[in-house]
């Protein structure tokens, strides 16, 4: 298949995958476009984690398909290493490596995976975390930063490869409520400058500000997937909309 | 028994070096640095192959521990020296018999602790490195032992002690050791046992227990150092 720019980033046909004999997504369509920032919502247990996971391989589908840039990412010469240097993922707690400093947490897929020299990607990695108000917490462990702070290199760590597009697993739910601002900021800055983003998160605000549609899911199954504007104007599921109002 | 230390000090802590064999304290030390050196990176890979999520290598691995854990080390040592000449066109030395049942031994223990400290790490880690794009040994080398092994260290220090004491098992093979020097001396002098013996004991006392007071302190160390980082997230 080739790839044309009109294809979408990501394309997710029927997907389903399990737990033993737990079915956690029961047949999931939808489709990313390219620039496009969407919010994955839904109650405790419905899918939303595994769902970017497997966009990834993070987690394997038992049926249906996945396309990255219009090829499926389980096709043979797609290499699950290069699908995951071009989809960046950032993780509820961090999962920042506590044994490197900031700046080399974010160096380390450089040097590594893309095989950049070492002083050039230490350069790119200072920068990059200079750039998000990090610049005099280069050396510090992450055990030294706050929650923000982690999250904040835990985003850069992920950019820094630069990505296609960017997953986010609820990235403010483990942060002091002091410390989502500066996180979603940052988020805002990166759908300003065009990523493509899918956001699993129940920062309503930044949804309505920042994303172009909302996703929602529930069981396992998707249940809702509208533009922003219909999404708050009530244009859904009743049990999107009681969804919602549970969380306010 | 300052006396006896005056004359015989010297003999206990080297052996006849340098004018003959290299013995005593020393010897005892060595055997066990090198044992421990051999025995560290086998253990390293014995816990990745049993963390790995290969059915054969996680079946090689336990067979390897039941092995080991089903036997006491006098007798690998008596099969090692007595038995192998049997089979093998050469014999082995007293020292090349107690280093290789010792690290046998040992690995097997401390695979268990390597493996131990893998499986601490959260799974968050794994999570992280492979949505990087890192394959299995860039995640091994980078990610998982630099702090798996770190964790272990207060480990690595119990097994050295271990190393140590078991290396006084070579006496009975006649192994220049420190056990085997001290006994030596006490059939060339016949009527001195008692401070013979207790020299010996104070030597295992003090080189053991100081090594012990490390492991602590690193350990608390090393808890500090997670402490601190658990409170943060
Ligand atoms: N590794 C696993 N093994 C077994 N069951 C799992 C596993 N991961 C997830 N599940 C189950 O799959 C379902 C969906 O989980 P998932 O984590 O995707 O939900 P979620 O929508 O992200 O929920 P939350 O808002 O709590 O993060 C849950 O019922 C969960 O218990
Ligand atoms: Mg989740």
């Amino acid at each position: 298949m080739t790839v044309t720019n009109e294809d979408p980033i990501l394309q997710i046909k029927d997907v389903h995958c399990k737990f033993g004999n737990f079915e956690a997504l029961k047949g999931i369509n939808a489709q990313l476009e390219k620039n496009e920032v969407v919010v994955v919502c839904g109650p405790s247990g419905s899918g939303k984690s595994t769902l970017i996971r497997t966009l990834n391989r993070l987690e394997s589908i038992s049926a249906g398909q996945i396309l990255f840039e219009g090829r499926d990412i389980y096709e043979k010469g797609m290499s699950v290493e290069t699908l995951r240097t071009k989809i960046g993922m950032v993780f509820q707690s961090f999962n920042l490596f506590p044994h490197l400093s900031a700046r080399d947490n974010v160096a380390l897929g450089l040097i590594r995976v893309l095989h950049r020299p070492k002083k050039e990607a230490e350069q790119t990695a200072s920068e990059l975390l200079a750039s998000v108000g990090l610049g005099d917490e280069l050396h510090k462990k992450p055990m030294e930063l706050s929650g923000g702070q982690q999250q904040r290199v835990s985003i850069c760590r992920a950019v820094a490869l630069e990505p296609t597009v960017m997953l986010f697993d609820e990235p403010t739910s483990a942060l002091d409520p002091e410390m989502v601002g500066e996180v979603l900021s940052l988020m805002k800055t990166l759908a300003g400058r065009g990523m493509t983003m899918l956001c699993v998160t129940h920062e309503m605000g930044f949804a309505k500000e920042v994303a172009d549609s909302i996703w929602f899911m529930a069981d396992g199954q998707m249940v809702d997937r509208a533009p922003v504007s219909d999404f708050f104007s009530g244009d859904i599921s009743d049990r999107a909309k009681s969804f919602l109002k549970a969380i306010h | 028994m300052i006396e006896l230390l005056e004359q015989y000090g010297r003999l206990l802590l080297v052996g006849h070096y340098p004018n003959g064999p290299l013995g005593g304290l020393a010897m005892t030390i060595l055997t066990s640095l090198l044992c421990l050196a051999i025995c560290f990176p086998i253990a390293t890979l014995l816990a990745l192959a049993r963390t790995h999520g290969n059915k054969t290598l996680a079946r090689f691995y336990t067979g390897y521990i039941y092995f080991v854990r089903s036997m006491p080390l006098l007798m690998l040592i008596f099969w090692i020296y007595y038995f192998l000449p049997y089979v093998l066109p050469f014999s082995l030395s007293p020292f090349v018999t107690i280093v290789l049942a010792i690290t046998i031994f040992s690995s097997a223990y401390l695979a268990e602790v390597i493996r131990a400290a893998i499986e601490a790490l959260p799974k968050g880690q794994y999570d992280a490195a492979s949505a990087l794009g890192f394959r299995y040994w860039q995640t091994t080398f980078l990610i998982v032992l630099p702090q798996a092994l770190t964790n272990c260290i207060p480990g690595l220090v119990s097994q050295f002690i271990l190393i140590i004491k078991e290396t006084s098992l070579g006496y009975i093979i006649t192994f220049n050791e420190l056990t085997y020097v001290a006994h030596e001396l006490n059939k060339i002098l016949l009527v001195k046992p008692v401070e013979i013996f207790t020299i010996l004991a104070i030597s295992y006392f003090v080189l053991c227990s100081g090594l012990s007071q490390l492991g602590g302190q690193l350990e608390r160390r090393i808890a500090r150092g997670r402490l601190s980082n658990d409170s943060d997230q």
